[in-house]
């Protein structure tokens, strides 16, 4: 019998539109020429220009430290947020869940319109603390929700089996729920710090001189005409972000054999 | 020796549901007592109470007497055997049943060796390297017994240990639990809904009902001299007959009048007066059914029958038998069997008759029985007049 070609053709066709773009840009990315269009030979002379680059540098450092300081501050309080949200069960938690969603859904312009309405209202001057703050602020939820996810299958009778067998809260939690919660945990993480590290709208609005992260940075260079100097960046950081995406398979499947 | 674990008038409330109500109780020393009693009866409650991850509204729990109602769960000498098993996914066999020595802080070597005799008991020695998805669920039951006995508790609590096992698989691990209990000789509490594990496994057992004790006993009290209508029906298959006491021919035996049945001889153990009104529970393999008339005897009961049903099972038979308005279930053994034997057939009229000291004498009233709330079991038969009867 013959078989029908169109999910073969499909997938293929969806592939292509998926990744098309990103194989153009690597490609680019060692195009000799300054111009798309031509190709001027295989050359890496765009990385090589790269690194003489400090201002893209210091965007790189300041995404980095708001990124790693966002995701660690937001897996914490993400994290604890998701217990309250699931050990208790009050008349406001409706409300609760409410607040924790709004960051998902409300629009990124007005997040940013709004914290750089309160940052200029308290007179916090804007900066890389302020960029953290308000990265903070929307990942908090992201974790959130992950772990709360994971917590629904949480069988809290291994709880009560530790506390019988002598374990005080503190081990309980060291000992049973972190570890068991450890992949959710570390997927809420990575959340965070991915959205952090590519936020664009929210962080163009919080972000003081000086202050200037990876995107916002690659944003003003395009306005000024693209260089290759940015598909080699980039090409770079999605080896980077590739590496640690198979890494984090790895541990979720060592988790679960 | 005696009263090594005492429960004093606990209550326990959920919301609007009494879950253990004024319940008083007392284990001795390296007893097998069993909580008994159908699901939502209180008796799970009771043992989260003793494990203490539920606190008592009222009353107290002394352990060895000293009181320790207050005393959070990880720091009372009790361990429990969970009904799912709650091993720790993440961890392996080995690592499960040291984890209450770790936690103690015990050296490396004492948890070594202490886990190792737990492998050896269970016979597991080859798996203790693996998680527990790894492992079946009989493995997996033994795990967390042994988990929980390697702290030496003074009381082991197990809530429905052998609910989620296989009919084959629980029958060798009821052996295995006897064995186990043999061995370490620690104090037993067990609940179960499973009136066939109480039975085999308990030195005592507690019946329960609505968050209250119905009757506590040696297995063979609760069957053979049940107080309530309730024990007899959810422990075996029973018969309920009531009726009036007309006369007391001879000490301790009394003549009752049922309506639908006729007069029948009881024992009468309750000092019941003429008039009064009595709830007899007859158990089905207590009567005769036979073809021929029996020899006559003053304490024998010799009625007359029309057999209504006929379960042939092998071992035994049950006859069911239409005595006046009422149905009579009887169940009899086979303990000799002639091919060449006249058997009883449907519509056969057959004599039933059984010895006087056979009935019990309920302290309730059978019919009550529906009026307090409680369905009885399926199995049992309801033969009081005029009802709906169940097989």
């Amino acid at each position: 019998m013959k078989r029908s070609r169109i999910p073969l053709l499909t997938t293929l066709a969806l592939l292509l539109f998926f990744y098309v773009p990103i194989i153009v840009l690597v490609i680019d990315s060692f195009n000799g020429s300054r111009f798309a269009g031509t190709w001027g030979g295989f050359s890496v002379k765009w990385y090589a220009k790269l690194l003489q680059e400090r201002e893209i540098w210091q965007a790189v450092r300041n995404s980095m430290v708001v990124a790693v300081a966002a995701t660690f501050c937001s897996t914490v309080i993400g994290t604890c947020a998701a217990f309250a949200l699931h050990s208790f069960d009050t008349r406001l938690q409706r409300v609760h869940n409410m607040l924790i969603y709004t960051p998902l859904v409300v629009p990124e312009i007005l997040m940013g319109i709004s914290l750089l309405l309160l940052f200029i209202g308290l007179k916090i001057p804007l900066g890389l603390f302020t960029v953290f703050l308000a990265h903070v602020t929307f990942c908090i939820s992201y974790v959130a929700m992950v772990v709360l996810a994971r917590l629904q299958d949480f069988d809290f009778t291994l709880v009560e089996a530790a506390q019988d067998l002598g374990a005080s809260n503190w081990i309980c939690l060291r000992r049973i729920v972190l570890p068991l919660l450890a992949p959710g945990i570390l997927a809420g993480a990575l959340l965070a710090f991915t959205l952090s590290l590519d936020d664009f709208v929210i962080t163009f609005f919080v972000a003081g001189p000086g202050a200037t992260t990876l995107p916002v940075l690659v944003y003003s260079m395009i306005k000024h005409g693209a260089t290759p100097v940015i598909n080699a960046l980039s090409t770079l950081l999605l080896a980077v972000t590739f590496a640690v995406v198979v890494i984090a398979q790895r541990l979720a499947q060592e988790k679960h054999t | 020796m005696n009263d090594f674990l005492e429960f004093k008038n606990v209550s326990k409330r959920f919301g609007t549901v009494q879950a253990v109500d004024n319940v008083s109780f007392s284990v001795k020393r390296g007893e097998f007592f069993s909580l008994l009693g159908p699901s939502g009866c209180g008796k799970t409650t009771l043992l989260r109470l003793m494990a203490g991850f539920e606190q008592p509204d009222n009353g107290s729990i002394l352990l060895d007497g000293q009181d320790i109602t207050q005393i959070p769960p990880n720091q009372r000498a009790v361990n429990t055997v969970f009904q799912n098993y709650a091993l720790f996914p993440h961890l392996t066999v080995r690592e499960n049943i040291a984890f209450g020595l770790r936690v103690a802080r015990r050296p490396r070597q004492e948890i070594d060796a202490a886990v190792t005799e737990m492998l050896k008991l269970i016979q597991m020695e080859d798996k203790a390297d693996q998680r527990p998805n790894q492992i079946s669920g009989g493995q997996k039951q033994r795990v967390a017994i042994v988990r929980a006995l390697i702290n030496r508790p003074r009381v082991l609590l197990l809530d429905e240990p052998l609910a989620a096992l296989d009919l084959k698989l629980r029958q060798r691990m009821l052996l295995e639990l006897d064995l186990i209990h043999d061995q370490v000789g620690i104090t037993f509490l067990y609940v179960t809904h499973d009136q066939g594990e109480a039975m085999s496994l308990s030195d005592r057992i507690a019946v329960m009902q609505g968050g209250k004790i119905e009757q506590i006993g040696i297995p063979a009290e609760v069957y053979e001299a049940p107080k309530t209508s309730f024990v007899a029906s959810f422990i075996g298959d029973t018969n309920f007959v009531d009726g009036t006491v007309t006369a007391l021919p001879m000490p301790n035996y009394c003549r009752v009048r049922v309506e639908g049945l006729g007069e029948i001889l009881c024992y009468n153990d309750k000092q019941k007066a003429v008039g009064d009104r009595v709830n007899l529970s007859l158990r089905p393999e207590k009567f005769h059914v036979t073809l021929e008339q029996p020899q006559e005897d003053a304490r024998l009961n010799v009625l007359r029958g029309k057999v209504e049903n006929i379960i042939y099972a092998g071992n035994h038979t049950r006859f069911w038998v239409h005595i006046g308005e009422r149905r009579i279930a009887t169940y009899h053994q086979h303990r000799r069997y002639h091919l060449d034997e006249k058997p009883i057939r449907w519509e056969d009229e057959v004599w039933v008759w059984w010895d006087a000291d056979s009935g019990y004498m309920l302290d309730d009233y059978a019919p009550l029985l529906e009026e307090r709330g409680i369905t009885p079991p399926p199995e049992t038969i309801h033969s009081a007049n005029g009802k709906e009867q169940r097989i």
